[in-house]
């Protein structure tokens, strides 16, 4: 088939589509295999990246998607009004733990914030970006919550491996010893922006 | 050298708001990073001072955070009381590495660590929701109405219930409903009424008596339906009080386009059915 024609058919079958596009499901539509589908996918991709465009193909949640730029944002919201607003501090502090350590439930997250977090997963269960996705052994069979799609559209993510990697494993024995180490290594003045660096944000305002 | 290890008395009063803190590991990373403290080799008595002097106060706070910041005062001293005590005489062959294990600050330096991590994380999720906040989808036009989500001070599980509790209340069971129902009947009868009484209604009184069970049921669907579409919102305030039925502040008050209930907006001088 003509390259220019199957561009074509992607993007009528990007703006159709009210999911995600898997590159599996671009190549059955169209009828490709699934290597020639992602060096489609690609090339549009590139196309819409020129200057001059107002829409990118992007890869979220599992798939592609076209989405508006957001240089132009500001006309966006003028046509539909501006998106909510953001999630607290509590909520993106209990949704950041259930996302790199799901499943997990409502105590095991209070044990790693040191505070109740019944609200926080409320909001975060009303605003779909997390759900129940079962219950644990055990006393009690507490439920166990996890991250869903819309999680990963919300944020922009093309999957949970898009996370940013955490830097240090805290199940590690001798987290301490390998803590120590590592800031001995370094000069006096080095271990205070590294304590700098493992207190990380500011207070919220 | 801060001025505490010279031993100079502190001049400057540092006044810290506590609710400016997620919780005591927030505050507790606070004081790390501002007293140069290594996290890893804590200063226990030294922390757990400043922690004292800046909880004196917890007025501020309602009794569940209050309690948190005294439990978390509660294990600073008894890690600090541990360090005091002499250490027990080494047993042979253990494996175990000693230090590790004997060091009583090290559950919390885990939980720390891991919080400040979580910290970081939550951060950069804020930075990538702020980009998005930019930039819309097809999928998003579909399922996101904007605004602030229709339930302040109760849960969708209360509202049900609540629901539940008004239809085991005695309705007219008629097999045959003596004439239909729509929903969008329903749906402009609420918007009336809460366009009418500003301070809201209860929700009981949504649900007239001496009708069907039908139209109960129906009732409570427009009700929903204008919720999903942020025409209204239900508040509760305290865990018994009243759920009042009552539209969204002007500010929230946004269109989303596609539902049945926008045509209803102008009908405001329709009488109740």
């Amino acid at each position: 088939m003509i390259w220019n024609h199957g561009k074509a058919i992607l993007e009528a079958i990007l703006l159709a589509s009210p999911e995600p596009l898997s590159v599996k499901r671009i190549a059955e539509v169209i009828g490709l295999d699934e290597k020639d589908a992602r060096i489609l996918v690609d090339d549009l991709k590139k196309e819409y990246s020129q200057p001059g465009r107002g829409l990118l193909l992007q890869e979220l949640a599992g798939g592609y998607v076209l989405t508006t730029r957001p240089e132009y944002g500001e006309y966006v919201e003028k046509l539909l009004a501006p998106k909510g607003k953001g999630l607290s501090h509590a909520a993106l502090e209990t949704l950041a733990i259930v996302a790199y350590r799901q499943p997990i439930t409502k105590a095991e997250i209070e044990g790693v914030r040191g505070v109740k977090v019944d609200r926080s997963i409320e909001t975060l269960l009303e605003r779909g970006l997390i759900r129940e996705v079962g219950r644990k052994d055990g006393p009690g069979r507490p439920i166990l919550y996890g991250t869903t799609k819309d999680f990963l559209t919300y944020f922009g993510l093309k999957d949970l491996s898009d996370l940013p990697p955490l830097t240090v494993d805290t199940s590690d024995a001798q987290l301490i010893l390998r803590g120590r180490e590592v800031s001995a290594a370094l000069q006096p003045d080095e271990v205070a922006a590294a304590a700098e660096h493992e207190g990380a944000a500011e207070p919220k305002e | 050298m801060s001025k505490q290890e010279i031993g100079i008395p502190r001049t400057e009063s540092y006044t810290v708001r506590l609710e400016v803190f997620e919780g005591p590991l927030d505050l507790l990373l606070h004081l790390i990073r501002r007293e140069e403290m290594n996290i890893y080799d804590i200063p226990i008595a030294r922390i757990t001072e400043q922690y004292l002097e800046i909880i004196r106060d917890l007025s501020a706070l309602d009794i569940d955070r209050a309690s948190e910041f005294l439990v978390m005062a509660a294990t600073l001293l008894g890690i600090k009381s541990r360090m005091l005590l002499p250490k027990p005489p080494k047993v042979e062959a253990e494996e175990v590495s000693l230090d590790e294990g004997e060091d009583p600050r090290e559950e919390l330096v885990r939980q720390l660590v891991a919080y400040s991590q979580y910290k970081e994380a939550a951060q950069s999720l804020r930075e990538k929701e702020a980009l998005m906040s930019k930039v819309w989808t097809r999928q998003l036009f579909l399922e996101q109405p904007e605004g602030p989500v229709p339930l302040q001070g109760l849960s969708l599980k209360d509202l049900v219930k609540a629901f539940e509790e008004v239809l085991k209340e005695e309705w007219s069971w008629r097999e045959v409903p003596r004439e239909e129902i729509p929903l969008r009947e329903k749906i402009r009868e609420i918007t009336f009424r809460i366009a009418r009484s500003p301070a809201g209604v209860r929700f009981r009184d949504l649900f007239s008596r001496g009708g069907t069970r039908l139209e109960i049921v129906v009732t409570f669907l427009a009700l929903l339906e204008l919720m999903r579409s942020r025409k209204a919102i239900a508040v509760q305030t305290g865990t018994f009080g009243d759920i009042i039925i009552r539209r969204p502040p002007p500010a929230e008050n946004t269109r989303t386009g596609d539902s049945e209930a926008d045509e209803d907006d102008e009908d405001e001088q329709e009488s109740q059915p």
